[in-house]
């Protein structure tokens, strides 16, 4: 127990309303719940990437690596193999994470490295003043399509069904007594845990008058069901009006990565004589 | 026929011959009689088809480049004796394929002897080493050693088909053993990957790309020998992040690739300047620009991994010229990393990489003599602030875990704990010590020799070379009697033992394997400058006569 504070002195410059205070808090009271549990909160790292949802790296006082703009996940990835006893939490944004880092998600998700990832999925940029991101639903008018997006968005929750991941859950900033346990369930799960959270962006789109009437806790849904996973993910695609699945929608328990490809580590002296041997067998 | 003390071999053939091992074993079998080695590899970019070859230099005395003509010839195939005529002379012996393979010289029935002995076709290889060996006078008891230790796999066998070559052949020229021990075998890529060892790494990630690619595949080979990590991630962007996680968490990482998987890792190259977080990258050069040629060499990298990444930090750059300076300065290159907190490179290029060179153990420095910068304050103070203030700019480090300790590391301006700021005084503040940390570098850098001087010390004229052209240079300047200077470290640019180096010359040459004269221009900068250039950029390094023909050119 260090009986820290955890909320640095780091001035605060969250819009008023945002989502991120939410999460923030949501972490701040995990934290402690930890603390209380006799967990060290030296053992914790955040990684956090670019954009508003970063900030809380600086907002939280425990070990945090404030990264590049979609580029958390490596970088928690190497964390998280070089030092298996820490804890290793990714904030990142949804333009963060599903377009500029996307190639990272997919391939942690792949690898069931033990990791948790919350998305702060605002569906628009807002350090960048409102812009369109992958999560954004077609039309959706910002900085860079005026006459309103193209394409459709992604659905993130269907793919990382696709792509491997053993914890898949949804949260929402309006609920943060569930949101507590989902982050909580993925920190505790072993492998890799993307917690998709719908998050009210105050300034360019606050949403919540959509979702609150939309969301839904699935009664008797068995996340081990891979089959009703998708059909709940499938349900709400971010763009059509349908209801809105929140909760632990798939879970599985499988050997990850780091289990996988951890080597028992070598004295410097056995070290040594491995080179010399290697050099004295090329004769 | 008079005993040489030195001889080349050319083995040639197929992609998919094998030719990269046959070379591999004939430089063994000359390696076991004293000889000291240099072999290069020329392969295309393919799999299957297209021409391979290798040349295998041995000498009495080291060397690190090739002669244009080869004294014995291996075919494998038909091109080998048409393509590469131009390299042999009068008294070349030809040592050829029967079955693939017309030419004057000696043909080996491969095909026969492997049904002989009810050998796989793959063994084709241990049949021309066996008539190779015959041919030049090698005793059977060296080819055999050499197979025990080369051919784990079906050593037997292969032994069994080597002896009927070996049998049917006649010698043609006895390649005399030297007297000399026989010295260990490294490709330079192998020497890197043992050095970053011996400075301490515990995770190797890497994404693959010739030509560095090697590195990977050795150091995955041998991870549990070494206790380390090897990941072999999405792209090079992850691989630089991955390898930053590492370093944050307290871990020694490096990372390999060439210039075009450098391009991605600059966003992190950038972010490890900022966050002040060490990284060894090995950046093995190859023809550019772009895909270029893959499988081809150059050293047009050296602008690149001296300018890369935005914003100013400092950095280490080392180029060894051999396999042996290749296996001293990678480890210093990750003990000095780790010391300032910098990310660190390791410039090889292809003919470095790929080749293979003789190394001596007994000039091996022992692991706890790799010299360690004094002064370096180690223990973190609680409250800990990770970018804490210090005269040399150089912050205590601690890593999460560490109790009491709350690390933080930002890639926003941050102030000495870690926090983004946008104050102008402390970004000064911060730009500041990392100036210092450069200074502090430059200091602890000239410690080391970091400037080798060969050839004739005290000659007017001076060759200045850097990488893997130290070899031809070396050679050159000791036929035509010049200086030749290579600098090793190129960043901090080590411009006080430059000048010693280069005192009293008054023609100043520099050889390089680019099209612009990189280190001509970075030398010039510093207010050294070069009277002439010889450069050359097909792809292919300088063999000492045509080195030799361009400095007599130049000089004359």
């Amino acid at each position: 127990m260090t009986g820290r504070n955890l909320i640095t002195d780091v001035q605060n410059t969250w819009c008023p309303g945002c989502g991120n205070f939410t999460i923030q808090h949501t972490l701040k009271v995990l934290l402690a719940e930890w603390e209380k549990e006799g967990r060290s909160l030296d053992n914790v790292v955040l990684v956090s990437g670019i954009g508003c949802h970063a900030k809380i790296a600086d907002y939280l006082n425990i070990n945090s690596f404030y990264s590049l703009h979609g580029r958390t996940i490596p970088v928690a990835t190497g964390i998280k193999l070089a030092n298996p006893d820490l804890t290793v939490i990714c904030c990142c944004g949804d333009g963060d994470c599903y377009a500029e880092g996307l190639d990272h998600l997919i391939f942690a998700a792949k690898r069931k490295i033990d990791i948790t990832v919350i998305v702060h999925d605002n569906r628009v940029y807002g350090l960048t003043t409102g812009q369109y991101t992958p999560t954004s639903p077609l039309g959706f008018k910002g900085k860079s399509t005026p006459s309103g997006t193209a394409e459709l968005p992604l659905n993130p929750v269907e793919l990382m069904l696709a792509c491997g991941a053993t914890f898949i859950a949804r949260g929402y900033t309006k609920k943060m007594d569930q949101l507590r346990n989902l982050i909580r369930e993925g920190v505790a799960h072993k492998g890799f845990s993307f917690i998709d959270v719908l998050q009210i962006c105050a300034t360019f789109f606050p949403a919540a008058d959509y979702y609150t009437p939309r969301v839904y806790e699935p009664a008797g849904h068995d996340p081990a069901d891979f089959g009703k996973a998708c059909l709940l993910a499938r349900e709400w695609d971010y763009n059509s009006d349908a209801r809105i699945a929140l909760g632990v929608l798939y879970r599985k328990s499988m050997p990850g990565f780091g289990e996988r490809v951890a080597v028992p580590i070598k004295a410097a002296s056995e070290r040594e004589q491995a080179v010399r041997d290697i050099i004295a067998a090329r004769i | 026929m008079a005993e040489k003390r030195e001889v080349s071999v050319l083995v040639g053939g197929r992609a998919g011959d094998g030719i990269n091992n046959a070379g591999a074993l004939v430089a063994r079998l000359l390696g076991r009689l004293g000889y000291r080695i240099y072999l290069y590899f020329d392969y295309p970019s393919l799999i299957r088809g297209g021409h391979n070859f290798a040349v295998i230099r041995a000498a009495d005395r080291d060397v690190g480049t090739c002669r244009e003509k080869v004294d014995f010839v291996l075919a494998f195939n038909q091109e080998t004796v048409t393509r590469h005529e131009g390299m042999f002379h009068e008294g070349t012996a030809i040592l050829f394929n029967a079955d693939v393979v017309k030419s004057e010289g000696q043909g080996i029935p491969v095909t026969t002897i492997l049904a002989a002995e009810q050998a796989p076709e793959i063994m084709g290889n241990s049949v021309m080493i066996g008539g190779f060996a015959k041919a030049a006078g090698i005793p059977w008891a060296v080819v055999e050693d050499v197979f025990r230790a080369a051919l784990p796999k079906g050593t037997d066998l292969n032994l069994k088909v080597a002896k009927r070559a070996y049998d049917q052949l006649a010698v043609v020229q006895k390649i005399p053993e030297t007297g000399s021990p026989p010295l260990p075998l490294l490709t330079g890529n192998e020497a890197i990957g043992l050095g970053l060892i011996r400075g301490g790494l515990d995770a190797y990630v890497s994404y693959p790309m010739t030509p560095s690619s090697s590195i990977l595949h050795f150091l995955a080979g041998e991870k549990e020998k070494f206790g380390i990590t090897v990941v072999h991630p999405e792209n090079e962007i992850a691989v630089v992040l991955m390898g930053l996680g590492f370093a944050y968490a307290g871990k020694r990482a490096s990372v390999g690739t060439s210039g075009g998987g450098f391009c991605l890792m600059t966003e992190g190259l950038s972010l490890a300047g900022m966050a002040e977080l060490p990284l060894v990258f090995v950046v093995s050069q190859r023809t550019g620009p772009s895909t270029g040629l893959p499988t081809y060499t150059g050293q047009s990298e050296l602008e690149f991994v001296l300018y890369a990444g935005q914003g100013e930090f400092p950095r280490l750059i080392v180029a060894p010229g051999d396999a042996g300076e290749a296996l001293s300065w990678s480890a210093i290159a990750l003990e000095i990393a780790w010391q300032f907190q910098i990310p660190a490179f390791i410039l090889p290029d292809k003919t470095l990489s790929e080749g293979t060179y003789s190394i001596d153990p007994a000039a091996l420095p022992l692991r706890e003599e790799v010299p360690a910068v004094p002064g370096r304050a180690t223990a973190a103070a609680l409250p800990y602030r990770r970018y804490a203030d210090t005269p040399d700019g150089v912050s205590p480090p601690a890593f999460p875990g560490t109790p009491g300790a709350i690390v933080k590391v930002n890639s926003y301006a941050h102030d000495e704990d870690g926090y983004t700021t946008e104050e102008g005084d402390m970004v000064s503040l911060m730009t500041e010590k990392r100036l210092r940390k450069q200074e502090a570098l430059a200091r602890a850098m000239n410690t080391f020799p970091q400037v080798n001087v060969l050839g004739k010390a005290d000659a007017p004229v001076a060759l200045l070379c850097w990488g893997s052209t130290k070899g031809v240079s070396a050679e050159v300047g000791d036929t035509l009697g010049l200086r030749v200077v290579q600098p090793v470290v190129l960043e901090p640019f080590p411009t006080t033992q430059l000048r010693v180096a280069l005192s009293g010359a008054t023609t100043l040459i520099c050889v390089e394997e680019n099209a612009t004269g990189q280190l001509a221009a970075i030398a010039s900068g510093y207010g050294i400058a070069v009277d002439e250039e010889i450069l050359r950029y097909d792809g292919r390094p300088f063999t000492y006569e045509s080195l030799l023909e361009k400095v007599r050119e130049v000089i004359s």
